[in-house]
């Protein structure tokens, strides 16, 4: 079964009831009854196994085995038996590791089926998936849809997933739900039925719904000068191995540079040695278009020198978040800056109007959601108005409104002359603006 | 049993023993020590343990190696007490306020002595403790509860991602613009987000392991057995006889003195 709905509409708190992990009273309000196999669900741990959106925080011990293990465990699962559950779930998921394998150098693809594996060595009667696959490259979602598909093969369990990507999941499911925000449920049928009737009011509210996929504006301005130029670039971590050498490329106003390739590969590095916050490891990157009396390369000059030439925004928005208030984070920007009063509020409102996040000048940063956290973090990257905007996997885990907002976002400032770098595993957002894409190789070196 | 695993093929007999023992035996070597304050104890002690050492395969080298931290402490501390330490006997020395006399001397060396006898037994049988290991023993052989022990387990995995995200708020806040004011302020403020970061993985974190039955009502088995048998029994039987050998030592030499008394 498929649950859908608008982000708010309470898809994952009811995925948590399920699994009765949403706490007591204490903790919330909650109405009604809600029975699994005759038991309210917190009296009935291991019926329901529950697989969450991020791979980092669900990987609870140091070994592959124990990992999988530790769920047996707290069901008093006798040993032997816990590890030939252990090996035929590994098995079943297709993770066939040594037992001892360190699980932090899985990949996220890797720790989410490592997820699924315990779960699946719990025996449950009732799978949960939320959003397992948000935070995947392209090749892990296949690898965790098809691990899905395995186990869920003889259908002697009962699925139950939250997604907004419809397509991923649609082949597996044979009922999709549709909640409301604060209107319950708006649809229940066979997946036909419920995407013939609900798909476009699904796309408009920001399900990924085939038929109906966001629509692209068309962009009208032709590259222009240089602004930024890499010569026999090499990158590395501050103390790590080079990960690229050799790179030579241009970014010209008014376009956009994709910079795909698989994990690994080093394109978040490449994204902050260009964003000029890591010194790089050979060659030079030199934008002294921009630099407005500054030397040439980006490291070199002051932060608060940076920020009104190169913005980035980075894969995690919470790593960049200051401030208490939406507002507070806005004006952090336009204080470094020294504007003055009256000009700040007015870039205030205006980016926050641009990015939708009017409403929202009140609200502690930390509690907006996955797409809120997004704009903002691009609102506050271009609230200094930089002439290039250095993004990291800027639509990753988007609902398609967001997206498609985020790319009408960034034609606009292409069109106004502005160029982009963006770093990403998003094939249709590198059709919708790329005009350029520098492919790296896993520490081979790139074509473009 | 066959296929339960172990952390990694190891040759050393000493890494496969339970790490309750290691730190049973650590225990009582550093509590016999810490009794007296004399240099023959500390002495005989650091002798039966360096042979110990040798006679259980440690490389030097590595020991050497990992110990560098310990013996630089224990030097500075040496230096330190020669210098300022209560003064008594022959003066050898004065500068300031600094007095070197035989007094301070040898409890200089007792001093380094004891740094090093309790140190480095500590240093060798913690370095081949797994932390899952730990876990299981404290949980099997010494019956702390469940939830604590693999709390701390699993919070201690996620220790080491603080690194990460140190780095990433570094460069982040280098990419708003805020990095160019005080080291002092910024470090408070980094710090602070790390904080919150670490709140929002760890009840992330918590959510998972409830998901999986952590905390339910069902009587928790163990998948690991963690055994204390004769070779946990014996590496406490020597670190029991290391200990009496320093004391008694030390009481035939006259040397003794309880908790520093005169």
């Amino acid at each position: 079964m498929l649950l859908l709905g608008a982000s708010g509409a309470g898809k994952s708190t009811l995925l948590q009831a399920l699994a009765g992990v949403l706490g007591g009273d204490d903790e919330g309000d909650s109405v009604g009854e809600l029975l699994l196999d005759e038991a309210r669900p917190e009296r009935a741990r291991g019926r329901a196994g529950l697989v969450l959106q991020d791979p980092d925080s669900q990987v609870i011990l140091a070994r592959v085995g124990d990992d999988v293990a530790f769920g047996c465990e707290n069901l008093g699962i006798p040993r032997d038996e816990i590890w030939r559950r252990v090996r035929s779930s590994l098995e079943a998921v297709g993770l066939p590791l040594p037992l001892d394998f360190p699980t932090d150098r899985l990949s996220g693809g890797q720790k989410q089926r490592l997820a699924l594996a315990g779960v699946l060595a719990m025996r449950p009667g009732l799978l949960l998936l939320d959003e397992p696959t948000a935070n995947l490259d392209p090749s892990g979602v296949v690898e965790v849809r098809d691990a899905v598909a395995r186990v869920t093969e003889n259908r002697d369990s009962t699925l139950v997933v939250v997604e907004h990507r419809v397509d991923t999941w649609l082949d597996l499911v044979d009922r999709v739900i549709v909640l409301g925000a604060g209107e319950g449920v708006l649809a229940d049928g066979s997946p036909e039925d419920v995407l013939a009737r609900e798909g476009r009011r699904l796309a408009a509210e920001g399900v990924w719904v085939p038929r109906f996929p966001p629509t692209v504006a068309a962009r009208t301005r032709a590259p222009g000068r240089t602004v930024l130029r890499a010569v026999d670039l090499g990158i590395a971590r501050p103390g790590g191995p080079e990960l690229q050498e050799g790179l030579d490329f241009d970014v010209r106003a008014g376009s956009a540079l994709a910079i795909t390739g698989p994990n690994g590969s080093g394109k978040s590095t490449l994204g902050l040695t260009l964003g000029g916050l890591l010194s790089p490891a050979a060659g030079s990157v030199d934008a002294l278009p921009l630099a407005a009396g500054l030397a040439s390369a980006p490291i070199r000059w002051k932060s608060r020198e940076l920020v009104s030439r190169i913005g980035s925004v980075f894969q995690d928005p919470e790593h960049q978040f200051l401030a208490g208030t939406v507002r507070e984070e806005l004006s952090i920007g336009p204080r470094v800056l020294k504007l003055s009063s009256a000009e700040a509020s007015d870039r205030i409102d205006e980016t926050a109007t641009r990015l939708r996040l009017m409403g929202l000048l009140a609200a502690n940063p930390f509690t907006l959601s996955g797409g809120e956290k997004r704009r903002l973090s691009v609102a506050t990257a271009l609230i200094t108005r930089p002439p290039l905007l250095v993004t990291d996997e800027p639509t990753f885990g988007q609902d398609s409104r967001t997206w498609a907002e985020l790319v009408a976002l960034f034609s606009e400032l292409l069109d106004e002359g502005s160029s982009l770098v963006a770093i990403t595993h998003d094939a249709a957002f590198v059709d919708a603006i790329a005009d350029g894409e520098l492919a790296l190789d896993a520490r081979t070196g790139a074509r473009r | 049993m066959t296929g339960i695993p172990t952390a990694a093929p190891r040759i050393q007999p000493i890494i496969r023993v339970n790490p309750v023992a290691k730190l049973a035996t650590a225990l009582v070597i550093g509590v016999a020590l810490l009794l007296s304050l004399d240099w023959v104890s500390a002495l005989v002690a650091l002798a039966c343990e360096l042979v110990l050492f040798v006679w259980a395969g440690v490389g030097a080298k590595r020991l050497v190696l990992r110990a560098l931290p310990i013996v630089v402490a224990a030097a500075f501390a040496g230096v330190t007490i020669a210098l300022y330490g209560r003064a008594s006997g022959a003066t050898h020395f004065t500068f300031l306020f600094a007095r070197v006399t035989d007094g301070s001397l040898s409890l200089a060396a007792a001093t380094v002595l004891r740094i090093l006898a309790i140190g480095l037994p500590a240093l060798v049988l913690f370095l081949t403790v797994d932390p899952t290991d730990l876990a299981d023993g404290l949980g099997q052989v010494l019956h702390l509860p469940a939830r604590f022990v693999l709390g701390s387990l699993a919070a201690l995995r996620l220790a080491g991602l603080f690194l990460d995200d140190w780095r990433s708020l570094e460069l982040a806040r280098r990419a708003r613009g805020t990095a160019d004011r005080g080291r002092v302020r910024r470090y408070a403020g980094q710090a602070f987000a790390l904080l919150v970061l670490s709140i929002r993985r760890g009840s992330k974190l918590a959510t998972a392991m409830e998901a999986r039955g952590f905390g339910g009502p069902a009587r928790r088995t163990w998948a690991r057995p963690s055994r204390f048998g004769w070779p946990e029994l014996l590496l406490v039987l020597v670190g029991l006889l290391v200990a009496a050998a320093a004391v008694s030592v030390a009481i035939a030499a006259g040397s003794w003195r309880f908790l520093g008394g005169q």
